[in-house]
């Protein structure tokens, strides 16, 4: 266990998933992420970044192992439980088209609060926190069809960033941006990370953007893929063995 | 936010195929409904043409063909029956009171009947509604006549405007009685029966006009006569096309049938109206309900539509599902996202089809009425007809089953990151 449990958001320990039965078994050794810190994750597409975060996220569910936020192990938990922990804990912004295409920016923004009370945000707020990002009243109004894609992620993380979560999950949020875009965002992204009191885990394989993370983790170096079938069934089998016993 | 604006805004975002769905249900619903309503119109206003009548009686036919002449004034009796069986009839204990008819003369293609006063009286329709008069009175004198609603209305007869009588059924008419006009005495209030498309003479009339044929042709002299050759001349007719009966006892019906069936001088059928007019409906009623099945068809293969648009639309939709699940959705939400999807689509459609049905109505009604001689009425949905509307919607409910059942597994599948 940590020495500081309270001060750590996320927490993944020997972690293991298959998709389904015969798939490939991923095991995630340790990732830790402390309260406030920003962590670049880095890796190339395919290397098991998506699977990672659809199980920080809950959507999917490890086999084994402990995968814990905010303290609480979501293997645990039920689909429900998951989904209210996800609607209230964590903010996630993705590579692109992260938004309902038939509603506003502004409402956009507001949805989190529909499937959480505890991170429902006033009109205000929410225009509040748009404008903070460089979203203005009217563009906020707009359909989020007529914004460019810079506009579009901004956005997205005002909407991650509603109720204050604790963890923000960006997958790749920059690399449809252009490098002046880019580094705007970063520092929108790390100043309301920091004024909201949230974590970043910051996904993506552009190396350049490692240093102006707290720290950098490497995907390859966390995630292993075994696709050996044989020793796989044997280890499902020594564990459902030890758990018999 | 609710998750019925987010319905609502999904649904406008893909405007066209919305309003399409929409309407292609509502026309799904304005035949459903068009044709179970003008089944219902049809069938009342067929069992309503003749009420109060225990037995109708005429030369040995069909049950059918006898119904269909008499009541129906269609197609043409193929005998006549005499004067002398009439008032055989007639003074039986049993009859409470009979009305001859005589067909087979017209007036611009209406048919002219002749009978006696006791029409007016005795013959009713609806549920034992009488005949009732919007102007005038029952014929008095031989060359007196009472026009059907719908006689005058079209042909724009008022009180005592003069009309002469055609010889046959038709529309076209070579013999004419000229020589020997009517005057119209009374018009008769609309029934939505035959009796509106109807003229009235008394059986002297019929006999008048007919005066010195042989064979069914006017002789020389019979085309001179004028009123004033009738005035004292006492016409009784020889024969008659049918007679209405109503009896003393209705359990005598069955009883009363049997000997008019059986009488020896002449060969007589005697048919209870509303039996018969049962019989034929049911022969009628293969075609209505084959219309109906069809239509049912339409129905359900616009909710089928409707479910096949709604699953091919789901592959585009996987991210904003996604997104969805992002923010915290349950797989429940996005299954009831696309439930309320439906309902909305289904309830505008079957609301637009219901009104737009009824406006259809209050246009074709009058046609219907001139054309089929048969009221469709204009009002508050029926409870049948609520029942068929909510039975649809149920069934759109039911159908978005598997497109939110679908939308479900996909996404578990896709969890928040989706592949497209």
């Amino acid at each position: 266990m940590s020495s500081k449990p309270a001060e750590m958001i996320l927490n993944i320990n020997q972690l293991r998933f298959a998709w389904q039965k015969d798939a490939p078994v991923m095991s995630v050794d340790n990732l830790q992420v402390a309260r406030g810190e920003r962590v670049f994750l880095q890796g190339v597409s395919g290397s098991g970044k998506s699977t990672l975060l659809s199980l920080i996220g809950g959507v999917a569910v490890a086999q084994a192992g402990e995968l814990s936020v905010l303290g609480q192990d979501l293997t645990g938990m039920s689909a429900k439980q998951r989904d209210r922990f996800r609607a209230e804990h964590l903010g996630l912004i993705f590579q692109q088209f992260n938004l309902i295409p038939y509603l506003s920016g502004l409402e956009n923004v507001l949805l989190t609060g529909r499937f959480s009370k505890a991170r429902s945000v006033t009109e205000t707020q929410a225009k509040q926190l748009l404008s903070e990002l460089g979203i203005d009243e009217a563009l906020a109004k707009s359909p989020v069809t007529a914004l460019s894609i810079g506009q579009q992620q901004r956005v997205a993380a005002a909407r991650a960033l509603a109720g204050n979560p604790e963890l923000i999950i960006a997958d790749e949020p920059t690399s449809a941006l252009d490098a002046d875009t880019r580094d705007s965002y970063l520092a929108l992204l790390f100043e309301q990370c920091q004024t909201h009191g949230s974590s970043l885990l910051f996904v993506s394989h552009d190396q350049s953007l490692a240093s102006r993370f707290d720290r950098t983790v490497k995907v390859a170096e966390i995630i292993q893929w075994s696709d050996d079938r044989d020793t796989q069934s044997r280890e499902l089998k020594a564990t459902a063995e030890v758990t018999q016993a | 936010m609710k998750l019925m604006t987010l319905a609502w805004r999904s649904l406008a975002n893909r405007k066209m195929t919305s309003i399409l769905t929409v309407l292609s249900f509502a026309l799904g619903v304005i035949l459903l409904l068009g044709v179970e309503k003008v089944r219902t119109e049809a069938r009342q206003s067929f069992i309503n043409t003749v009420s109060g009548t225990d037995l109708i009686v005429g030369a040995r036919s069909g049950p059918v063909n006898l119904l269909l002449y008499s009541v129906f004034r269609i197609g043409n009796a193929t005998n006549n029956i005499s004067w002398q069986s009439y008032q055989d009839i007639s003074d039986s204990k049993l009859v409470k009171w009979s009305v001859p008819i005589s067909l087979g003369d017209s007036h611009k293609g209406f048919r002219v009947l002749g009978t006696t006063k006791d029409y007016f009286e005795h013959i009713k329709y609806g549920t034992k509604q009488s005949l009732s008069f919007q102007q005038g009175k029952p014929f008095e004198e031989t060359f007196d006549v009472v026009l059907g609603a719908e006689v005058a209305q079209q042909l724009g007869y008022q009180l005592g405007s003069q009309i002469s009588v055609a010889h046959g059924a038709g529309k076209v008419n070579f013999i004419k009685h000229d020589n020997l006009p009517f005057q119209v005495v009374g018009i008769l209030a609309p029934t939505g029966t035959p009796s509106d498309r109807t003229l009235f003479v008394k059986l002297a009339g019929i006999e008048a006009i007919h005066a010195g044929w042989n064979s069914g042709s006017p002789s020389a002299k019979s085309l001179k006569l004028t009123h004033q050759d009738f005035e004292h001349a006492h016409l009784e007719p020889e024969t008659i096309t049918a007679t209405f009966v109503g009896l003393t006892s209705r359990i005598a019906a069955f009883q009363f049938q049997r000997s008019v069936n059986q009488y020896r001088e002449e060969p007589l059928l005697a048919i209870m109206p509303a039996l018969t007019l049962q019989e034929l409906w049911q022969l009628i009623g293969v075609a209505e309900k084959s219309l109906l099945v069809v239509s049912a068809l339409v129905v359900f293969s616009t909710i089928l539509g409707m479910m096949i648009t709604m699953l091919s639309s789901l592959q585009e939709r996987r991210r904003e599902i996604a997104i969805l699940r992002a923010v915290g959705a349950r797989p429940y939400h996005i299954f009831f996202l696309l439930g309320l999807e439906t309902l909305v689509i289904s309830l505008l459609g079957a609301l637009l089809g219901w009104f737009a049905l009824y406006g259809l109505l209050a246009l074709v009604s009058p046609y219907l009425m001139e054309m089929f001689g048969f009221h469709v009425a204009l009002g508050a949905p029926s409870v049948k007809e609520l029942y068929v509307l909510a039975t649809i919607v149920s069934a759109s409910l039911l159908m978005s089953l598997i497109p939110g059942w679908r939308a479900y597994k996909n996404s578990l599948s896709d969890g928040l990151i989706v592949k497209v």
